[in-house]
């Protein structure tokens, strides 16, 4: 799906999560500026085995609405995705609602490093509170946006947290959302090691260690419930969990955290999984 | 057929005969009626278009901007602020090379807030890579929308049907609605999810320079397409139509509805002896400069659009080498009747002109 010898910095999440799009069959992708611009091939080379429409960035979702649109009309087989980083979430937010309330048909992939990494870790509304970027060197005060629950409540057809840490759920993922219909949304959490400030060889480590100690919970919703993924279904049970330090201290951008800092960041996290569990409810 | 129809009204019958297989549009005054038609038409099963309605302007042209990456023949239309908050994708579309029409309903942009006629909007898309048309009354709105899906898809560039606001997009007059057959769609390429290439990955070295280039040149060979299909298409004159210049000694070159109210200050000023002319840019994309050079005498430019002082046309046609008189009138709806047109030209013959602000 994406070739050897493409773009990426050593260790990127967003290649590993691109070679997973093999699940997907017949698939368009769009993606607007980002590190996935660069990823995917600079011109005249293409990294990727499969159709690629550059387009600018708030434009993503609805340039894959109208591809999607012209591809029905003609009788073509498509799954077009809708191929983005966060920041292009944030930029693009409006076509995204837009496209998310029309459900569109069409899969949106948000590889979440949660910053604008591509212009140098500039802090995004999906920057962990308190972290390091070059535009919150004091570590940024307030909490992250929660993308997949505002997609939930646009009552689409699929919605998933997924992350490169845990391959095996990620292509189920992204296998069930390419034999659906409809609008459908993954957001992958992508540990970015120049941005986040840790070693390359650690991409798997650090994405583990973010569900094990309970900072991306893992789940899919659909049919009106929201179901805890197998990966990390057991730390809804905080006993289950690693401590929250073991995942920011392995990180270079939460070096400054204080064990007050810490216990702030762990009542925002138990307060997700308090609203995430209820959403499991009949 | 004859209809009573407003220039909104005229493009949006125009639309329903090209076919169009996508239309995404966000409402704006004084656009809005054409859209409003095409969506009627569609619930009604008069045409088969999909109508995508978005969030703004921006996505109106990013959605037509995917299907016709994948094929399909596209419309949209807008005015003013919405033509400046799609500017992004207006290049895009362009650099793109996709073929696909747009309607704009020239209006002033803001600040402060105004929603009357000028062409401080459709002048923005000079730079952008588009053939921009501007007609002068419905028929001639109705007949450019249909030669627009023509030329732009022959060409690959895509192509702004300007009509003025109000004036034209909300009076109505008679339209013989003829009823042509236009070319299936084609384009220079389209993408399947069969294909295994991209479009517009980041370029390095001078490849980003030769397709500027190529577009631009293309542009420019464009005016051969417009004026081969003029007569087929109305015969409205091609780049240009040329109103009693045969023998003038001053010229007034405008574009625009208001060309009309021109036209008769014009015959008043005949009538009184003054060898005096219009000739009507149809065109402000490709740039009709071959008719520009060969005007003789003085030439008066009456411009609806500034960039300084200086009105846009003005500029336009002083770069093709020729010394420009020029006044800048309507800006933000003023109206600018036939007793002001004598006024303006009275003093242009009589030398009184050099850069004027009609206030």
């Amino acid at each position: 799906m994406i070739l050897p010898g493409n773009t990426s910095c050593q260790g990127c999440p967003i290649s590993l999560a691109m070679r997973c799009l093999d699940e997907i069959e017949n698939p368009v992708l769009v993606i607007p500026a980002g590190c996935s611009t660069v990823v995917a091939g600079l011109h005249p080379n293409s990294a990727m085995k499969i159709p690629v429409i550059h387009v600018p960035f708030a434009s993503t979702n609805a340039v894959a609405c109208g591809l999607s649109e012209a591809y029905r009309l003609k009788g073509i087989k498509a799954n077009v995705i809708a191929w983005m980083g966060d920041g292009a979430a944030d930029i693009g937010f409006a076509t995204l609602s837009a496209s998310a309330a029309r459900r569109d048909d069409l899969i949106t992939i948000v590889v979440d490093n949660e910053a604008y990494m591509n212009t140098g870790t500039q802090a995004s509304l999906s920057t962990f509170q308190k972290a390091r970027t070059t535009t919150s060197p004091l570590g940024k005060e307030d909490e992250r946006r929660n993308l997949s629950l505002i997609m939930i409540a646009h009552g689409v057809d699929y919605v998933a947290t997924a992350t490169v840490g845990y391959i095996e759920d990620l292509r189920r993922k992204f296998r069930r959302a390419g034999e659906m219909k409809g609008f459908r949304f993954i957001q992958v959490h992508s540990p970015c090691p120049p941005g986040w400030r840790f070693p390359s060889e650690k991409t798997i480590e650090i994405a583990r260690k973010a569900v094990a100690s309970g900072s991306w919970p893992l789940f899919e919703y659909f049919d009106c419930k929201l179901r805890f993924s197998a990966a990390g279904k057991r730390y809804l049970e905080k006993k289950n969990r690693i401590p929250l330090s073991d995942y920011l201290k392995a990180q270079g951008r939460f070096e400054h955290l204080s064990n007050e800092d810490i216990s702030q960041i762990e009542r925002a996290i138990d307060e997700e999984w308090r609203i995430l569990k209820k959403l499991t409810l009949d | 057929m004859r209809a009573l129809l407003t220039s909104n009204e005229a493009i949006a019958e125009a639309v329903r005969i090209a076919k169009p297989d996508v239309i995404a549009a966000y409402p704006i005054t004084p656009q809005s009626p054409i859209v409003e038609r095409l969506a009627e038409m569609i619930a009604r099963g008069e045409m088969k278009a999909s109508f995508v309605r978005v969030e703004s302007e921006h996505s109106a042209m990013a959605v037509i901007h995917g299907a016709a990456t994948a094929g399909a023949r596209v419309f949209t239309a807008t005015s003013s602020h919405g033509l400046a908050y799609m500017y992004e994708m207006c290049w895009w579309i362009a650099g793109s090379r996709l073929p696909a029409v747009m309607a704009v309903a020239t209006r002033s942009i803001g600040a402060p807030w105004n929603i009357h006629g000028d062409h401080t909007d459709i002048v923005l898309l000079r730079d952008a890579g588009w053939i921009i048309g501007m007609a002068e009354n419905a028929q001639e709105a109705f007949d450019m929308t249909l030669q627009a899906f023509c030329v732009s898809e022959e060409v690959n560039i895509p192509f702004a049907v300007g009509i003025d606001a109000f004036t034209m997009s909300h009076t109505a007059e008679v339209v013989e609605l003829w009823n042509p057959k236009l070319p299936e769609r084609k384009q220079a390429y389209r993408v399947l999810p069969t294909d295994k290439f991209a479009v517009n990955a980041v370029t390095m070295g001078k490849a980003r320079m030769k397709a500027r280039y190529d577009l631009a040149l293309d542009l420019e060979n464009s005016a051969k397409v417009i004026e081969r299909t003029d007569g087929e298409f109305g015969s409205h004159g091609g780049l240009v139509e040329r109103y009693r210049l045969e023998d003038a000694d001053y010229s007034v070159v405008m574009m625009g509805g208001w060309c009309g109210d021109a036209k008769d200050a014009i015959d008043i000023l005949r009538k009184e002896g003054h060898r005096i002319g219009l000739l009507r840019l149809r065109f402000l994309r490709p740039f009709p400069k071959k008719a520009v050079k060969e005007l003789g005498g003085e030439i008066l430019v009456v411009d609806k659009g500034n960039s300084d002082l200086r009105g846009v046309l003005g500029i336009e046609v002083s770069s093709c080498g020729v010394e420009v008189k020029n006044v800048v009138a309507g800006i933000g709806g003023v109206d600018v009747g036939v007793d002001d047109f004598c006024k303006i030209f009275r003093d242009f013959l009589n030398g009184r002109i050099n850069l004027e602000w009609y206030l």
